[in-house]
């Protein structure tokens, strides 16, 4: 293997991670971890663990507080203008889809791409086409967000996502209110982005995902951690994640949980 | 991107000082406000001076994006206000410049009318209230769209797609508003001019319009144009920088847009007499 490929796409070291909404706030203290490449993270934990922060922070969006957080190798802190390049390598899907809600659907995922490569509207045509129809959002191309259900939403936002054709994607809650078949539709469209999907050229994504119910991402090829009580514990694989007896683990497994009086 | 956002905006963190207890005395009362008052200042121009570098240095970045967007935006802030302009352009003439034709006509002063006109009309009144029009109508919009953006993360997606949000959000509004206020005003400008004079010809002003136009330009130089050109465009310029500033200053919650409207809008109006005083000294001095 060459050494490239060792790299860890991210690598954190006693970092601290700031409320986005409000720095002054630390929602998770000394984390320590290393995602490699071609990874599958599942990070869970309960709301308000600050799962959103941890991920923005991960996606270089945000500064840690303390500890050093890089990105493919390059410190996010310094993460400015000249850093593009890496920045385009990583793919962002907030939760609730955040579009751009003056723009339809078919826009909101053509602009990366018209900003990037400086293209007209007309010129992203064929590209954006084919990746709404993968995405089977064809029907809503031309409706803005606000006439969309969540469920399409939240498709449309990895569309936009996937637009620059990223090596890695971090998925913000993705399933949260999803119906269960767009549900299994999400599970199965990230696992064929796991290994390798024709629109990334076959290349295998590296995946991280948080998320507040690990029942859905149960597969023994994935990594597990849970963010609680500001710290960041690293679980493992599924069967250490099901063997636990950490009731907070428990409870996002909706397993029953013993009341102490 | 985050570090020009950041940068302006870690000093728009008067939120401590806002929430601080009340004052004790007078001068406590007065201090804070100073201070206030300051770092609100020196927010607004590091957001200029950020957004003036951003205009220049990413002149020619992903400008089949950007030019549809300030041409979007000269329509809003200049074309679309343009049957608004008409009639306070027509209200303006009858009310005000009509009614002075006809009092300077009666006392035979007409003599005064083309340097009256000139000190009224186009140095002082016409630019003033196009602004102060362009800023209740597209200012006040700016800080909500801004404020909301903010509030639903808008803007951190724009940065998590390496989207400048400067560059997107708030280049376009910023050209698109010292083109429309310029423009603006000229209209305004010549509509009031030209219905001043058809209110006084409809009292039977002994006055012809040969008369009354040419005195006009006899009292216009060239630097009444130059002036009024920077004026119009530093009113345009500033007024954007400022609701857009207070749009997407903080971290925004959907309840603040209203009062951070409201504050971006009185701050608009200092702002606008602060650059109509500096004119008037520039007048003064030349």
């Amino acid at each position: 293997m060459s050494e490239p490929e060792k790299t860890a796409v991210i690598e954190m070291c006693g970092v601290s991670v700031g409320a986005m909404r409000d720095i002054g706030f630390t929602v998770l203290e000394d984390v320590n971890w290393s995602v490699a490449p071609g990874d599958f993270w599942a990070v869970a934990g309960q709301q308000h663990s600050g799962k959103s922060d941890f991920l923005m922070l991960s996606a270089g969006l945000m500064a840690p507080v303390q500890g050093d957080c890089k990105l493919f190798g390059t410190e996010t802190r310094r993460f400015d203008e000249t850093k593009l390049t890496e920045r385009l390598r990583v793919g962002f899907v907030f939760e609730g889809g955040q579009l751009f809600n003056q723009l339809t659907i078919r826009e909101n995922v053509a602009l990366p791409l018209q900003y990037h490569c400086d293209l007209p509207s007309a010129g992203t045509g064929h590209e954006v086409a084919a990746l709404l129809e993968l995405l089977e959002l064809t029907p809503l191309a031309e409706v803005t967000p606000a006439n969309v259900s969540d469920n399409w939403l939240q498709r449309a936002a990895l569309a936009r996502a996937l637009m620059l054709k990223p090596e890695v994607l971090l998925l913000d809650n993705p399933l949260a209110g999803l119906g269960t078949r767009h549900r299994q539709w999400w599970l199965r469209f990230l696992d064929q982005l796991w290994h390798g999907h024709a629109w990334c050229g076959g290349r295998p994504m590296t995946l991280i995902a948080t998320t507040d119910d690990l029942r859905p991402w149960r597969n023994a090829d994935r990594k597990f951690a849970l963010l609680y009580d500001k710290k960041f514990f690293p679980l493992g694989a599924w069967n250490e994640v099901e063997s636990a007896n950490d009731p907070v683990v428990k409870e996002l497994l909706a397993a029953p949980v013993e009341l102490t009086s | 991107m985050r570090e020009n956002l950041a940068k302006a905006f870690a000093l728009a963190n008067t939120q401590l000082i806002r929430r601080a207890q009340l004052p004790k005395s007078y001068t406590d009362l007065a201090g804070r406000k100073l201070f206030l008052f300051l770092l609100t200042l020196q927010g607004l121009v590091a957001f200029a001076l950020i957004t003036l570098g951003v205009m220049l240095r990413k002149s020619r970045t992903a400008r089949n994006v950007i030019r549809p967007r300030i041409r979007q935006e000269i329509a809003r802030a200049g074309v679309a206000l343009l049957p608004m302009f008409i009639f306070v352009a027509l209200a303006l003439g009858f009310l005000v410049i009509g009614q002075t034709v006809s009092t300077l006509a009666k006392f035979g002063a007409t003599d005064y009318l083309g340097t009256t006109m000139v000190i009224v009309v186009v140095r002082e009144l016409g630019p003033l209230l196009a602004a102060m029009l362009v800023l209740a109508r597209v200012g006040t919009a700016h800080v909500i769209e801004l404020g909301t953006a903010r509030a639903l993360g808008e803007v951190e997606a724009l940065e998590a797609l390496g989207i400048d949000p400067v560059h997107y959000l708030i280049v376009p509004r910023v050209i698109g508003m010292a083109v429309g206020v310029f423009s603006l005003t000229v209209y305004l400008i010549i509509g009031a001019l030209v219905s001043g004079y058809l209110f006084a010809f409809l009292q039977d002003v002994p006055l012809t319009p040969g008369d009354y136009f040419k005195q006009i330009a006899g009292a216009l130089s060239w630097l009444d144009f130059a002036l009024l050109a920077l004026k119009t465009v530093a009113f345009g310029f500033f007024i954007a920088i400022v609701t857009c500033y207070h749009g997407l200053a903080r971290p925004l919650r959907l309840e603040d847009v209203s009062r951070v409207a409201v504050r971006a809008v009185s701050q608009g109006v200092i702002v606008c007499v602060l650059i109509d005083a500096l004119f008037i000294l520039l007048y003064l001095v030349t």
